[in-house]
């Protein structure tokens, strides 16, 4: 057994007596159903939280989450059941009614022979939540507190929440695969509420990863979000109305990437297209975008938020180019949907949690850069807005229009920055805006880590990112 | 096909009494000087039908227990979604183990004693939908095959899916406090895509009750699903500027929730809100009332008590258009030096009164503006009000609708739009805790082409 192995089978598989065999007899019971194919995902995942409110530690919680998710599909029809009781019995009967997808065949109940492939990891195998003591943590909190409040008399309220979690998960399936790890997640935010002469405005900033809590002890990590959220927060308060129109837009470099997971990233997963329902069904090859741009989803970034070292299906991460200069390259797919397409998985199979059926997500999604200087990007606008910061976005794959909400945003006038404006949201459709980037920085970057992707009603952590670009024209949803 | 195994449930009340009464005793007996513990226990089933197959059939059964302890005035919160109890004795040891880290707080603790519910009325909210995966799939493929045949120009689905969902969950306190109530969810819904030369719309209905007879029928609900998307095919972008704006009821009631939000405790303690010292001041036009009625039989937001055992009352938020009180905690009441509204869970069947008009009058009424039926994005600020959306509607003119738009944004800020309401339609959607109907605004600005 590797060390990943050995370590959830400590953790997963002895407490409820488990055994591999034993899982390869459930899947070689479901295989007695004229199914595709089966899988088991085992789940058993531990979560902390500390948040600081109001100058005192006000909040701390403990949660933890076991269950297994045991999936059947035949053809396009999938079978679900799942229980949060790992014993074999509750394995037995959650799977009958996964099987009943299908109906029984000739198959005789046979054994799977699962194999274990060790896939190169992304992120150590630890427990962030053991690794610090809570005095330790709260300290953290209370000295990240005093200091920012430091930074500006107009400060008048500060919260700061600490988080971390570990997942260990075993996949075995019914094509051989079994395939375990175990996932680090921590993130740190600082948001403050600053007043001055009657109007108050808010600043926020985070981030963190697929690693433990040593980076917000050992560096100054935290004490700069503190910085960014506090800067915010001034930059805010002196924001004016946004105008409203269609005009030039110039997006700043790492979390503006939002753009690309909802201009583009949403409309290449593979459940979609194998639908037809996305704006990009059947594009595989054309030109959906300037050919500036070069797009990638890419799940083997060390340390990552949006990392994972296997996917939820037990498939090792990888990079998959999804726009090269322009021209849609690929899709992201998890295994049902690659099959019906006849391609293979690109390790985008993801899920929340057991109790909800994975498909394909994005990992980390990221436009390669350019070759133009930020700031000959900026010069080159004669009237329109440089943007930042957002607050987040929203896709709607079939018509292709998305949007995506500014909140750290200035005008610019003859090719110059100039006031800050309030937080308003940018419309557009996907392919359109896409062929509009006339210009591309030289400095990518990726997010701090704190992005959350929705998608039928599931949570998955994901990275985005992007170099300075320029859109010619987009819709600005202000009041000006 | 098999059906799902139902003697685990229902689990009695009873039973889940028993195990809050053990997990406030463990408590107890950990030192902890208050305790409270919440817990639910759910089981469902959904299934969905696409392009006339069966698609997926899931079996839910969810757990949760949450436990929070103070001691003293140091507060520690634990939850487990397992009910053994090992994994509860885990998690009440984690809560009281937290508890000597967080600071001492002078609000922390539970509700006062003498707020805790101690009526109880019969809320009708528990309808058992008797039907098997074999039956549910078969009004999925109704509801769908009614949208696919709906009109030519319906050319792929997104399918339609039927839900059934029983949840027993009980809560108890340190105060002696225990109940334990049981209610269902039910749901049938569609959604479909329409093309033509210019491109994909996708639109969708459903209908949820917690009595599954009062379900609209599932062919009504295709059709309505097919309806409302093939009339968005054609759509413009209007020219940017600025007209009235009508809000249709399904996305009016997050106009509601916005102003709940504002006169939240938490945004109100924190002074986050564009809403500050609300209370007296008329904040919307004079015949506007918003009042509660938690006890409404059958209704999605009844609830005789909080998430703190709190009573739910029957009252106004806002009269005559103006505010009457925050919506209150414990928590955030202690740091307004106020009392809990019994608002620890949100709003119950919160009612906004109409001005007597249907939807029809409505849009005579707004002669000339935009109808909204769809809104995208977060771009709303609770501390500043600020507020600026993606928009897909119609034109209207002469107060008939005149062409589908989209890819517009609409802004102001609610103080100005909640200042500027006009009119609020008769129909009011009852799929939510907040019911209302349309509500015409004034004037927004709308950014689109130019």
């Amino acid at each position: 057994m590797t060390g990943l192995m050995t370590s959830v089978d400590e953790v997963v598989l002895q407490p409820a007596e488990l055994t591999v065999d034993k899982i390869d007899q459930v899947l070689g019971q479901l295989h007695r159903h004229q199914i595709d194919a089966a899988d088991l995902y085992f789940q058993v995942s531990q979560q902390e939280s500390w948040v600081m409110d109001d100058g005192i530690i006000r909040e701390g919680s403990f949660n933890i989450e076991n269950g297994v998710g045991i999936r059947a599909i035949s053809g396009e029809k999938t079978g679900f059941a799942y229980s949060d009781d790992l014993s074999f019995n509750a394995l037995t009967a959650a799977s009958k009614n996964a099987g009943a997808i299908a109906k029984l065949g000739m198959n005789q109940s046979g054994r799977i022979a699962l194999q274990s492939h060790p896939a190169p990891t992304l992120y150590q195998a630890q427990n962030p939540i053991d690794q610090h003591s809570a005095e330790d943590k709260v300290d953290l909190l209370k000295r990240l507190d005093s200091f920012t409040r430091g930074l500006d008399p107009r400060i008048e309220q500060v919260i700061i929440s600490l988080a971390g979690s570990i997942e260990h998960i075993l996949v075995a399936a019914s094509d051989n695969t079994l395939a375990a790890d175990v996932r680090p997640l921590v993130r740190l935010n600082v948001t403050v509420l600053m007043h001055e002469k009657g109007r108050r405005e808010q600043g926020s900033a985070g981030g963190g990863g697929r690693h433990n809590y040593d980076l917000f002890f050992d560096s100054e990590r935290a004490f700069d979000f503190a910085r960014e959220a506090v800067r915010q927060a001034s930059v805010n308060l002196q924001s004016v109305a946004t105008p409203a129109g269609s005009m030039p837009v110039v997006l700043g470099p790492g979390w503006p990437g939002v753009l690309l997971h909802e201009a583009v990233g949403h409309g290449l997963e593979g459940d979609f297209n194998r639908k037809g329902t996305s704006a990009y069904s059947n594009s595989m090859g054309e030109q959906v975008a300037s050919p500036l741009c070069t797009v990638v989803d890419d799940g083997t970034l060390e340390n990552r938020r949006g990392s994972l070292s296997v996917d939820d299906e037990g498939v090792p991460a990888q990079s998959t180019t999804l726009i090269e200069n322009g021209i849609l390259t690929g899709y992201m797919q998890d295994k049902m949907n690659a099959r019906l397409m006849g391609v293979q998985s690109t390790a985008n199979g993801r899920r929340e949690s057991y109790a909800h059926l994975p498909m394909p997500r994005m990992t980390n999604t990221y436009m390669l850069p350019g070759e133009s200087d930020p700031e000959e990007i900026i010069a080159s606008v004669d009237k329109g807005i440089y943007a930042v910061n957002f607050g987040g976005g929203q896709v709607d794959i079939t018509s292709g229009r998305f949007v995506f909400s500014l909140s750290e945003a200035y005008e610019i006038n003859e090719g110059k920055l100039g006031r800050p404006l309030k937080g308003a949201t940018l419309i557009g459709s996907g392919p359109e805006v896409m062929n509009k980037v006339s210009m591309l920085g030289n400095d990518l970057e990726l997010d701090t880590g704190v992005g959350v992707c929705g998608k039928e009603g599931q949570s998955v952590p994901v990275g985005v990112g992007q170099p300075t670009l320029k859109i010619d024209e987009i819709t600005v949803g202000g009041t000006d | 096909m098999n059906d799902i195994d139902h003697s685990s449930f229902p689990a009695s009340a009873e039973s889940l009494k028993t195990i809050i009464a053990d997990s406030l005793e463990l408590a107890k007996s950990m030192g902890a000087s208050q305790a409270e513990a919440a817990l639910s226990v759910a089981e469902g089933m959904s299934v969905s039908a696409r392009m006339r197959e069966v698609e997926t059939i899931e079996y839910q059964q969810d757990n949760g227990l949450g436990i929070s302890v103070y001691f003293g005035q140091h507060k520690g919160s634990a939850s487990t979604a397992s009910l053994d109890p090992q994994a509860i004795r885990k998690t009440v040891e984690a809560a009281c183990n937290i508890a000597r880290y967080t600071s001492e707080d002078p609000c922390t603790g539970l509700a006062e004693a003498d707020l805790m519910a101690r009526e109880f009325q019969d809320l009708d909210a528990y309808h058992d939908w008797d039907i098997d995966s074999e039956q549910a799939i078969e009004l999925a493929l109704q509801c769908e095959a009614s949208a696919l045949d709906y009109d030519q120009a319906i050319s792929n689905s997104e399918g339609a899916g039927v839900e059934i969902n029983k949840r027993f969950s009980a809560y108890g306190n340190s105060h002696g406090f225990l109940q334990a109530e049981r209610k269902t969810r039910h749901s049938i819904s569609c959604s479909v895509v329409a093309a033509d030369e210019q491109g994909m719309q996708r639109d969708y209905w459903y209908d949820v009750s917690r009595n599954p007879a009062s379900l609209q029928a599932g062919q009504d609900i295709g059709r309505m699903a097919a309806q409302r998307t093939v009339e968005r095919l054609g759509a413009r972008k209007l020219k940017t500027g600025s007209s009235p704006v009508m809000f249709v009821p399904e996305i009016a009631r997050g106009l509601i929730s916005h102003f709940n939000a504002a006169i939240g405790g938490n945004a109100q303690y924190r002074k986050a809100s564009f809403l500050l010292d609300a209370i007296d001041s008329r904040i919307f036009p004079e015949f506007v009332q918003l009042q509660e009625h938690p006890f409404s039989k059958m209704a999605l937001g009844s609830a005789n008590y909080d998430a703190e055992g709190v009573a739910t009352r029957d009252d106004y938020l806002v009269r005559d258009g103006v505010v009457q009180t925050y919506l209150l905690d414990s928590y955030s009441a202690c740091k307004l030096g106020r009392q809990s509204t019994g608002h620890a869970s949100g709003v119950h069947n919160l009612t906004l009164t109409d001005t007597g008009k249907d939807f029809a009058a409505c849009l005579k009424a707004m002669d000339r503006g935009l109808l909204v039926t769809e809104l995208m994005g977060q771009g709303v600020s609770i501390v500043t009000g600020d507020y600026s959306r993606g928009a897909a509607g119609f034109w209207v003119e002469h107060g008939e609708i005149q062409y589908p738009v989209e890819e517009i944004t609409i802004a102001s800020n609610l103080k100005d739009m909640f200042a500027g309401i006009v009119e609020i339609g008769n129909d009011i959607d009852y799929r939510s805790s907040i019911l209302s109907g349309s509500i015409l605004i004034e004037n927004m600005t709308i950014a689109g082409e130019g």
